[in-house]
């Protein structure tokens, strides 16, 4: 019998249709993939099963749970639903766990709601060893912030089954974990399903992880399942474009042009040598000496003129640390950076000389530009570290210049930066890096934040920049397929050190250290496809 | 608009008009004695009645509008004035030493009772409209400059301060350009709460006589002179101190309806 079925969902909100005519089925024991990019509706599919739409939307259609209709439910009713029948794992463990319980407490909660007369602290303690943190190790007075990431991660995951549901629901469960972690909860997920014999709804728009997990992928555009199928049948034989492009974009690689031979490579643009980063830790009591943790530990490398290089590695590993101390907003302990030959940390007082010889791009497209200022205002912002910027004509022309090899248009000056999407806004972001022509362009993560299509495009913007200025780059990422397509040289980071650096593909292809080994085994891949 | 924030304005427009008003026309002179008229009861030609000197009521409310108005806006100026900057720069240097020093500064202001202090100002310095407004002011300073550096805190910790910083922008710049402009609405919600605890504290100061000083008419002293009469003239207390209730109410509800309409996040939902 069909475990979960819809039929003809039709969610609105306000007059905006958010979800048109979904239908499809989940049998026990499957999982099902909806994938899609931001703003297609999977969200807001998982959440109209779980009846837990925002105030004011409108629902029309069926949802048949065992055959029974569940839009037909009270609250009431629902609220047993819910935890009982059907679980759900969210994206964020940090925010989905209250800080302030135990996670005994909270795996027991849903227990004691939904079972009443059992052994809560003994289903529990099995609960909990069942995904992967046994009680002698964790016990279950641990507070969530003695955890990592995946560990929450996990302990969310067993809020969600403790009942036994009969569908779980895990909505981008592994989007905020690294890459190793990711494999091990993707792993933990396959085997709950197939022991427990749940249906899984897993919304996700990682292609790769997709295409690894599922056995059913729906693939969603605008609120409306584009096509559906057979994992294998569908990557095999895709119909609709829109699944084709996604596909594609996934895999994009960019075309980097070659280094100009007549670029002086002999001398390196930036030198990092042995630079450490301490940081001091809260004291233990009262008395004892504060601990000092070294996020940042013993780091050399040059980059010489005309290199891309990549930076890749896990949360946590010192590459936000080394980058804030690489752009001279920090002060490292020991060890010189030096760009051109000038220290990059001069103090308080920045060193405007070799300031304007370095940009940045973040990741955040919302976060990195402030909210009340034009465009035209936002991408001029480094003209403060000229001491001739250009006035009047000049520097309009610069602006449109500057917008167009960007690929947006020069009328967009005199925008807010509200009134763009987020790969514009990226655009944007590397407007205000490349206006001032500087030497070298960090990019921190700079399209990690990014939907596939819109991320091969700034992808493809990078590379074509890089052929009309000879940009000079450090691109910092965790996602190795991006740092494959648009570096020449990587450097993997882990635990403050640089553990390897060489060739990217030859990295990639034929690691040998370790850790980058584990790397490359958990980063989830593609499986060729014919084109 | 909320309901709040229509009604806070209209209270609060009707006071800021009265006390323009005051300026150009009042019904009678304020400060002309009428002593057989005295204590008339609120009537046709005085419309909120006489005092025991028979002067208007109504003339002199709009007049102490004025000082009451007077008193708290500059109070509120030297808040932000001071406070703003202070806070600002306070988190600049977030865990320095001057971040310490201003923010111990502002917790030792906040640690002695607020009207007592008004009262030792004004009994060393005499009594004067300006005297309150300078005790007044001072303990709006550190409630400024904890509000500013709070705000600038989170301000400072976003993408666009470092991009800014990557620009080569120094603190006070930095401070001035983008965190104060992303801080202005929490300023603004502020300055109406401080301006109506202003009013207030005008009307409390002027009740024990360390407010503006006679001719000046001020509402807590048309308080304290209707204490004695209230048994015979109970409406030479109720109109000053209903004027102050309404004021002070439709400020607040000005505050509270301007933070949920300045609030960003309830922009977004709206647009």
């Amino acid at each position: 019998m069909t475990l979960l079925s819809t039929r003809g969902l039709n969610v609105s909100i306000g007059r905006k249709s958010v979800l048109k005519n979904v239908s499809f089925d989940i049998e026990p024991g499957e999982i099902v993939a909806v994938t899609g990019e931001s703003g297609s509706g999977k969200s807001m599919t998982a959440l109209s099963v779980m009846d837990l739409l925002p105030e004011g939307a409108q629902t029309v259609g069926e949802i048949l749970l065992n055959g029974a209709d569940l839009r037909k439910q009270s609250e009431a009713q629902m609220c047993e639903t819910r935890g009982q029948s059907i679980g759900m794992v969210f994206q964020e463990p940090m925010t989905a766990l209250n800080p302030v319980k135990t996670i005994g407490d909270q795996v027991s909660e849903t227990i004691y709601l939904h079972r009443p007369g059992v052994d809560a602290e003994a289903v529990t303690a099995r609960t909990l060893s069942r995904v992967g943190l046994p009680p002698d190790r964790f016990p279950l007075t641990r507070y969530p912030h003695e955890l990592s990431g995946g560990q929450r991660q996990r302990v969310v995951i067993a809020m969600a089954i403790a009942c036994g549901p009969r569908l779980l629901i895990a909505d981008e469960p592994t989007t905020a974990l690294d890459v190793t972690t990711q494999a091990q909860i993707l792993d933990l997920l396959k085997r709950l399903t197939h022991e427990d014999g749940m249906g899984l709804l897993m919304i996700t728009h990682d292609l790769a992880v997709v295409a690894d997990m599922a056995d059913r992928i729906l693939v969603m555009r605008d609120g409306e399942i584009v096509e559906h199928g057979e994992t294998q049948d569908l990557l095999r034989n895709m119909q609709h474009p829109y699944t084709k492009m996604l596909f594609h974009a996934s895999m994009h690689q960019a075309k980097l042009p070659t280094i100009d031979p007549e670029t002086d490579t002999e001398t390196p643009l930036l030198s990092v040598n042995q630079a450490c980063r301490d940081y001091r830790l809260p004291r233990s009591s009262l008395f004892a000496r504060a601990k000092q943790f070294r996020a940042v530990d013993d780091v050399s490398f040059d980059i010489k003129r005309g290199e891309r290089v990549g930076l890749v590695g896990e949360s946590g590993c010192g590459k936000s640390t080394l980058t804030r101390a690489i752009l001279g907003l920090e002060k490292v302990q020991s060890g010189q950076i030096q760009l051109d030959g000038a220290p990059v940390f001069a103090g308080r007082r920045p060193n405007l000389a070799v300031r304007r010889k370095m940009q940045v791009v973040f990741q955040d497209p919302y976060g990195s530009f402030n909210p009340r200022h034009r465009v035209e205002r936002l991408i001029c912002e480094p003209f403060h570290l000229l001491s001739d910027a250009p006035t009047g004509n000049k520097r309009d022309e610069l602006i449109a210049e500057t917008l167009e090899a960007v690929g947006l248009s020069p009328e967009d000056a005199q925008k807010y930066p509200h009134q763009f999407s987020g790969g514009q806004r990226q655009r944007i972001a590397i407007a205000r890096a490349l206006i001032i022509r500087p030497e070298l362009v960090i990019f921190d993560e700079a399209v990690s934040a990014l939907d596939v299509s819109v991320r091969a495009r700034i992808l493809d913007l990078i590379a074509g920049l890089c052929r009309a200025y000879d940009l000079t780059y450090l691109f910092i990422s965790h996602d190795l397929n991006v740092v494959r397509s648009i570096t020449d040289r990587v450097m993997v980071m882990a635990a403050g050190k640089i553990v390897e650096s060489g060739p990217t593909a030859q990295v990639f292809d034929n690691p040998y250290h370790l850790y980058t080994k584990s790397l490359v085994a958990a980063s989830p891949m593609l499986p060729a496809l014919e084109s | 608009m909320s309901r709040n924030l229509i009604l806070g304005l209209f209270l609060s427009t009707i006071v800021v008009i009265a006390a323009g008003l005051s300026f150009v026309w009042t019904p009678f002179d304020h400060a002309s004695m009428n002593i057989p008229d005295k204590l008339q009861s609120p009537n046709a030609v005085n419309l909120l009645g006489t005092d025991q000197f028979g002067r208007d009521i109504l003339s002199a409310l709009m007049v102490g509008a004025r000082t009451s108005i007077a008193v708290a806006f500059v109070a509120v100026g030297i808040g932000i004035g001071l406070g703003v900057p202070l806070g600002l720069w306070a988190a600049s240097r977030k865990g320095g030493w001057i971040d310490e020093i201003i923010m111990r500064a502002n917790d030792l202001i906040f640690a002695f009772p607020s009207l007592v202090i008004a009262i030792l100002i004004t009994a060393i310095f005499g009594a004067s409209a300006v005297n309150a407004i300078i005790a007044i002011g001072i303990f709006n300073i550190p409630v400024f400059a904890r509000v500013t550096r709070g705000s600038a805190l989170s301000i400072w910790e976003r993408e666009f301060i470092l991009a800014a910083r990557v620009a080569g922008k120094g603190s006070a710049r930095i401070s001035f350009e983008h965190i104060l402009p992303n801080v202005a609405n929490v300023l603004i919600v502020q300055a109406t709460i401080q301006f109506s605890l202003g009013i207030l504290a005008e009307a409390a100061l002027s009740y024990v006589g360390l407010g503006a000083q006679p001719p000046t008419p001020s509402w807590g002293r048309m308080l304290a002179d209707a204490q004695t009469l209230v048994s015979i003239a109970p409406h030479m207390a109720l109109v000053p101190g209903c004027a102050i209730i309404l004021t002070v109410m439709g400020l607040n509800l000005l505050g509270d309806g301007l933070r949920d309409w300045l609030d960003p996040r309830l922009n977004e939902a709206r647009t």
